[in-house]
């Protein structure tokens, strides 16, 4: 297993019309190999983009990246990406976008075919492989996502707003299942998300992030995920611990869109 | 037919009735609708239904009344001694049948129906299948590459707004008076709209699918083959069935000269002697074609894009 190395990171875009925008300030941080890393912030902390820099989409204006010393200067397998929504291939089928990965790679047809239903299985859909993308729900996709993502058995799953359009009773099941395949593969994960709750409860590492310029703005290392799958995940986000964490966060996050906002958005 | 009248009034208000007895409020809301179409399930508990397209779907009988009244005012217009419209103007439905039998058993011009059709269908497919052979590879390069894009704009914008028939004369020149003249002209009026079609195809493909395909492994000519071509597909048929409609259009205008067979063939040869009937057979034989043909890509279409719009 390989470590995330993130070292100075800065990113600058030029606009069209002139001017800036600082996305990233000197971020470095380094993620050993199987932890579960959530990032949180408003919007406009970088946070998506910290996650395309780590995927190999966007190339960083300064400073580096690397898995396990590799440098990361593209897109690639060992980095598997779960999108929030319309990710997925839908003129295939459930099984195909769960082949996808091994097909491109050219492996032996028999053994995908063994992987994709031993993986469907995971993520709880098996009897699925033959259904049509847009015959599933939301939920369902999503766990079409993240079988796609390990059939290629990459180092590290990146995930961007993996559950975000989905109702909040569906989202705490796949919350749910998210710690499960963390715990039961033992791969590293990045979790981009906009709630507070799921970056607590997820994350056993936790940045919270700001805008103007983009930085990790604090750092937590949290109790929850590791025990998250052995009590009730109600029970675990009514408890003390977990309120106080919250309100924390909150109020952290509150006081940066207030200042984003400015004076106006305070009188509101 | 005052007989069947009768009946099938008497259908509708049964049909009425029962929609009284287990849905008041529905018969009253849906009013003369209900002699049409009922609403079911769901849709008829909805309060409001104009501006919500799933509600709009089209009704079978309006479309067979549709039908019935063109040809009822075609029959009234050729009513009588001395109709309203005379004959060198428009011929009458007999006529017409009379024309339709002729042309099925004589042929016109000594070239026979099926000859005239096929002539006319053979050119309207190749220039068809040329233009999108032509179109989709162009329409691709241009979603897919700035220096490409760059190139055929001109090109494309240029040539677009140009009218096939504009272009008949340099055609005779180059091609002469020949077949492929006219499948030209065709390929012509088909080509841009495949250009576009394709184009729009492949800008329309998510970011977030593609970035995908790459974490996954795949190269430049895998997510070519596998993300951007099948998800062009659905814009592709569109403009196949865009096409196919006005390639049938520009007919009349291919076959305009060199040749005696084909239907705008028969419609110019037919007009010049005043022989209204056989311009209307012709006709209407291609608007069945046309109809003909867009049901089977709409078949297409369901079997060979069945995700389309819900991506």
């Amino acid at each position: 297993m390989k470590d995330l190395s993130v070292d100075k990171v800065g990113m600058i875009y030029e606009l069209p019309k002139g001017g800036s925008v600082h996305a990233l300030h000197d971020v470095s941080f380094d993620l050993e190999a199987g932890r579960l890393l959530t990032l949180l912030g408003p919007s406009g902390c970088g946070k998506t983009t910290l996650l395309n820099i780590l995927a190999g989409f966007l190339a960083p204006t300064s400073g580096s990246v690397s898995l396990g010393g590799d440098p990361i200067d593209g897109p690639g397998q060992e980095r598997g990406m779960v999108f929030q929504q319309g990710a997925l291939f839908e003129w295939q089928s459930v099984a195909q976008n769960v082949a996808f990965g091994p097909r491109m790679n050219r492996r032996k047809k028999s053994e995908t075919k063994v992987l994709v239903e031993e993986l469907l299985g995971t993520v709880g859909l098996q009897g699925f492989g033959d259904k049509a993308i847009y015959e599933l729900s939301g939920g369902m996709q999503q766990r079409v996502a993240l079988a796609r993502c390990l059939a290629n058995d990459p180092e590290v799953m990146l995930m961007d707003e993996p559950l975000g359009a989905l109702d909040a009773l569906t989202r705490e099941k796949m919350q749910g299942l998210v710690l499960k395949l963390w715990q039961e593969t033992g791969k590293s994960i990045v979790l981009v998300t906009h709630s507070v709750e799921e970056a607590l409860y997820l994350g056993d590492k936790l940045f919270v992030m700001a805008p103007r310029p983009g930085r990790i703005e604090r750092v937590y290392e949290l109790p929850f995920a590791e025990v998250g799958l052995h009590v009730d995940p109600r029970e675990l986000k009514a408890s003390p611990e977990f309120i106080e964490k919250r309100e924390e966060l909150l109020s952290l996050i509150w006081e940066m869109e207030e200042q984003i906002m400015g004076h106006e958005g305070a009188v509101l | 037919m005052s007989i069947d009248d009768v009946d099938m009034g008497e259908v509708h208000t049964d049909d009425v009735d029962m929609e009284g007895a287990t849905a008041p409020t529905v018969a009253a809301r849906s009013g003369p609708g209900a002699l049409f179409r009922r609403r079911r399930g769901a849709s008829a508990r909805k309060t409001v239904t104009f501006g919500d397209a799933s509600e709009v779907s089209g009704s079978p009988p309006w479309s067979v009344t549709s039908l019935v009244t063109l040809m009822a005012v075609w029959y009234l217009i050729k009513m009588g001694e001395e109709p309203i419209v005379n004959d060198r103007t428009f011929p009458s439905q007999r006529q017409t049948l009379d024309a339709f039998i002729e042309f099925w058993s004589d042929g016109y011009r000594r070239v026979s129906l099926w000859d005239h059709t096929y002539a006319s269908l053979n050119r309207v497919l190749k220039g068809l299948i040329y233009g999108v052979i032509v179109g989709v590879p162009v329409g691709f390069a241009m979603g897919l590459s700035n220096r490409l894009r760059g190139f055929f704009d001109p090109i494309v914008e240029l040539l677009r707004p140009v009218p096939p028939l504009a272009l008949l004369p340099l055609f005779i020149v180059w091609f002469g008076i020949g077949e492929s003249a006219k499948v030209n002209l065709l390929f012509f009026a088909a080509v841009w709209i495949m250009v576009i079609a394709a184009r729009a195809g492949v800008l329309g493909v998510k970011g977030s699918k593609v970035h995908a395909a790459y974490s996954l492994g795949a190269n430049k000519w895998q997510i070519l083959r596998y993300v951007i071509l099948p998800n062009a597909l659905p814009d592709i048929f569109t403009g196949i069935r865009v096409a196919l409609g006005v390639c049938w259009g520009t007919l009349v205008a291919a076959e305009l000269t060199g040749t005696t067979t084909g239907l705008g063939a028969t419609i110019f040869a037919a007009s010049k002697f005043f022989r209204m009937d056989i311009v209307v057979v012709a006709i209407i034989i291609i608007g069945v074609i046309g109809v003909t043909m867009d049901l089977i890509m709409r078949l297409l279409e369901a079997r060979l894009i069945p995700w389309r719009g819900k991506g």
